[in-house]
């Protein structure tokens, strides 16, 4: 039976008021009874438009119909056919453009939401333990670089195949932008480490501390090292700037930097020998969730904040649910707004921003509308901290230390569909090749890959 | 976990440790550096590269205790671990085809400086090596220093030993005599490579500033370590750490060093009754 009702169940959320104080996760989950009753809102659309609008192609309506069936595992299965990290996608996937932007109930009243479904069927899933069998083995070897989204995702898949897989990560932590870039409030940790220790319990070894390019080289991956093929899921970790006059001021930071101090080396827990900058007013330059995420975490840590971003607030590319929260806890939305130049003291602190205001054109090439300076409308705002979410290009080390290995001006690494980059036995996928994206597409490069791989070995 | 082979106090507050960490000893060479972390709860801090033991698998730092995480580095002994030890980071010193260099150290940066040293010595080039610190007992290395320099030059801010005054003023007589070096490292404070490269400058020698802002991972990501070289913005983890002296903005990166300095300043002071209560090898 179809439940009729036009809007989502709610989601229980931790009060705003209370969550500026904290870290801990802001939504808090369905509990089976809301699930069921989210479930029963499809349509079972023939032509179930909610999986064409997911990148990887979840088999959505199977998994709602198996949950209003109370059928959890089955449920729980039916996206992990397709799906390798449901806790994390369930949580920061942009369902709004995709799955539920295409939803049928959307049309009149509120989209099926899947994601809050997908989120509770995982977390159930892991609060029963994972007892997966070990996979008899081929005897191949892969290495996969970097424990991102799409490391992660390429090597689940590979071990399930059979092969024996070794993951490589430069930092101490395993998980990549999972662990320094998306806050605990928005994805605990614990839930990253969930989808790690599970690698690792179907034979996965990972081996932190190792910067592949300098410790070793790929060329030493496929020959002394005996690997058959090698995964680059280096992301893009590169952090880009305005090039507007005050940049490397004291008190300007990047948003990969400021959020790393805060969620690799939870510099705001007591006893972290990692400082965070302590600032009063902080202005975040920039629309997308990397923006939210530094903001809200800046409210946190009790400054009053700002967005700054030079479109309007129709075209900000953050999640809504992202923009809602923000808005929620407290921080001010100066859209149409473009920074011109931070400006600093006479020691080089940052004591204000200098701004423009901004109107919409007509589309650019991104079909968003073009924004355009308003003549004679300079404005000075007071802040002591700006912290730079303009997104980011990939790592130039990789490129750098790997000849042969082909990459576009901006330092993308150049892969076809499959991931098959220049160099033979090399894949590539996720935000290395693509520039900045989302997880789900970088998980879905590192599935493909895995197929990629998988066929490159047993073709040899 | 990465266990300490070696420590030893080389002056008051800089201490030596040998390392074991095989995969960074595999591939280090002098100028480049790593990025440790001491405990669970360490701040990840970059140093570079002092010596490396490839037969024994080992990686020796040499660090100044000046805040939070060199203290809690400071209090691990021969036999404890190191939480995390990653690298070799950043790219190598460019030393091959010189002939006659000059090296200039200041203070605990004379301990990069070494390696460097070393490296032209092994190369065959003539090295001048012109060391300085604030005063007698703070003075390292003298003797490793000696031993690979065919000219060498000691000075200390207050006169107790060799010269009287900074590593400029040896530099300055040198040029001014009549000596072109073809090139002329400097590692040291910041306010010290900027002065040596003002000496260098109307020489037009090529002068190459070691620098070692605050990083995170060292790999191109958290962006920390920006500096401006000649108008352009560029990260010490990738595109250094050796730059340019004559194109470095020294201001600059004189000002970004002092971010986090009132909350070193806290951490010195919460550290300070542990740190004393330390024991000491050497």
């Amino acid at each position: 039976m179809v439940n009729g009702q036009l809007t989502k169940c709610p989601m229980p959320i931790q009060d705003p008021k209370e969550r500026i104080h904290n870290f801990g996760e802001v939504a808090l989950g369905y509990d089976e009874e809301t699930a069921v009753r989210e479930a029963e809102r499809c349509l079972h659309c023939k032509n179930a438009p909610c999986m064409q609008g997911c990148p990887v192609g979840v088999h959505i309506p199977d998994f709602l119909r198996l949950t209003a069936e109370r059928r959890f595992d089955e449920a729980y299965a039916a996206i992990r056919q397709t799906s390798s990290l449901p806790a994390v996608c369930g949580r920061v996937c942009p369902q709004e453009t995709q799955c539920e932007g295409s939803c049928v109930r959307g049309r009149k009243g509120e989209a099926v939401a899947i994601g809050r479904i997908e989120r509770f069927l995982a977390d159930r899933h892991h609060k029963g333990g994972e007892n997966s069998a070990l996979p008899p083995r081929n005897g191949h070897r892969v290495a996969i670089v970097g424990s991102g989204p799409a490391g992660l995702a390429c090597a689940g898949d590979l071990a399930a195949l059979g092969y024996e897989v070794t993951v490589y990560e430069a930092l101490h932590l395993t998980g990549g932008v999972l662990v320094y870039g998306i806050p605990e409030f928005r994805l605990p940790k614990s839930v990253v480490q969930r989808e790690v220790d599970g690698l690792r319990a179907r034979g996965v070894q990972i081996i932190t501390n190792a910067v592949v390019g300098k410790a070793f080289t790929i060329g030493e991956l496929l020959g002394e090292m005996g690997y058959e093929a090698v995964f680059l899921g280096t992301g893009a970790g590169l952090p880009n700037f305005m090039n507007i006059p005050g940049e490397n001021a004291k008190g300007v930071f990047s948003a990969n930097e400021y959020l790393t101090r805060i969620n690799l080396m939870k510099a705001y827990e007591e006893g972290s020998e990692t400082p965070v900058f302590r600032a009063r007013r902080v202005a975040v330059v920039g629309g997308g969730n990397v923006a939210m995420d530094a903001a809200r975490c800046a409210r946190r840590l009790g400054a009053e904040t700002f967005i700054v971003y030079r479109r309007g607030e129709e075209e900000l590319p953050a999640r809504r649910e992202e923009v809602l929260h923000a808005k929620e806890e407290g921080i001010v939305f100066r859209t149409l707004t473009n920074p011109l130049e931070i400006l600093t003291d006479g020691e080089g602190n940052v004591v204000g921003m200098k701004c423009i205001r901004m109107e919409l054109g007509a589309a650019d090439a991104s079909g968003r509308r073009r924004p355009i300076p308003v003549p004679q409308s300079e404005f000075e705002f007071e802040v002591d901290c700006v912290i730079m979410a303009l997104g980011t290009s990939p790592n130039p080390l990789m490129a750098r230390a790997t000849e042969g290995l082909e990459v576009k001006p901006r330092g993308e690494i150049i892969a076809d569909e499959s991931g098959q980059t220049s160099l033979e036995g090399v894949f590539a996928g996720g935000d290395a090749v693509t520039g900045s994206a989302t997880v789900i597409l970088a998980m879905g490069a590192g599935k493909r890959a895995a197929r990629a791989i998988d066929r490159y070995i047993q073709g040899k | 976990m990465y266990l300490i082979l070696k420590k030893e106090y080389l002056n008051e507050t800089v201490i030596r440790m040998e390392v074991e960490a095989p995969l960074v000893a595999r591939k280090a060479l002098a100028g480049q550096f790593v990025i440790l972390r001491a405990d669970e709860k360490g701040e990840r801090i970059p140093l570079t590269v002092a010596a490396c033991d490839r037969v024994r698998g080992s990686v020796t730092i040499i660090f100044q205790v000046v805040g939070g995480a060199t203290m809690s580095l400071a209090r691990k002994e021969e036999g404890e671990y190191i939480q995390d030890f990653v690298g070799p980071l950043g790219n190598p010193s460019q030393v091959e085809g010189l002939r006659n260099v000059a090296v200039i150290g200041g203070g605990v940066g004379c301990a990069i400086a070494l390696p460097i040293a070393a490296r032209l010595h092994e190369l065959g080039a003539r090295v001048t090596s012109v060391v300085g610190f604030r005063s007698k007992e703070l003075v390292i290395l003298e003797k490793e220093f000696r031993a690979l320099s065919d000219a060498f030059y000691m000075t200390t801010d207050d006169g107790s030993y060799g010269e009287r005054g900074n590593v400029c003023i040896p530099l300055a007589r040198l040029l001014e005599g009549g000596e072109r070096f073809d090139a002329v490292f400097t590692i040291g404070p910041l306010v010290m490579m900027k002065f040596v490269a003002k000496t260098t400058e109307p020489y037009r020698i090529h002068t190459v500033a070691s620098m070692n802002p605050i990083m995170i991972d060292g790999t191109g990501m958290c962006g920390c370590c920006r500096l401006t070289v000649g108008g352009k913005r560029v990260f010490a983890c990738v595109d250094g750490p050796e730059f340019d002296a004559h194109l470095i903005d020294f201001d600059e990166a004189i000002g970004r060093s002092r971010t986090y300095l009132q909350f070193e300043q806290e951490a010195r002071e919460r550290h300070c009754n542990l740190f004393k209560g330390g024991n000491r090898n050497g």
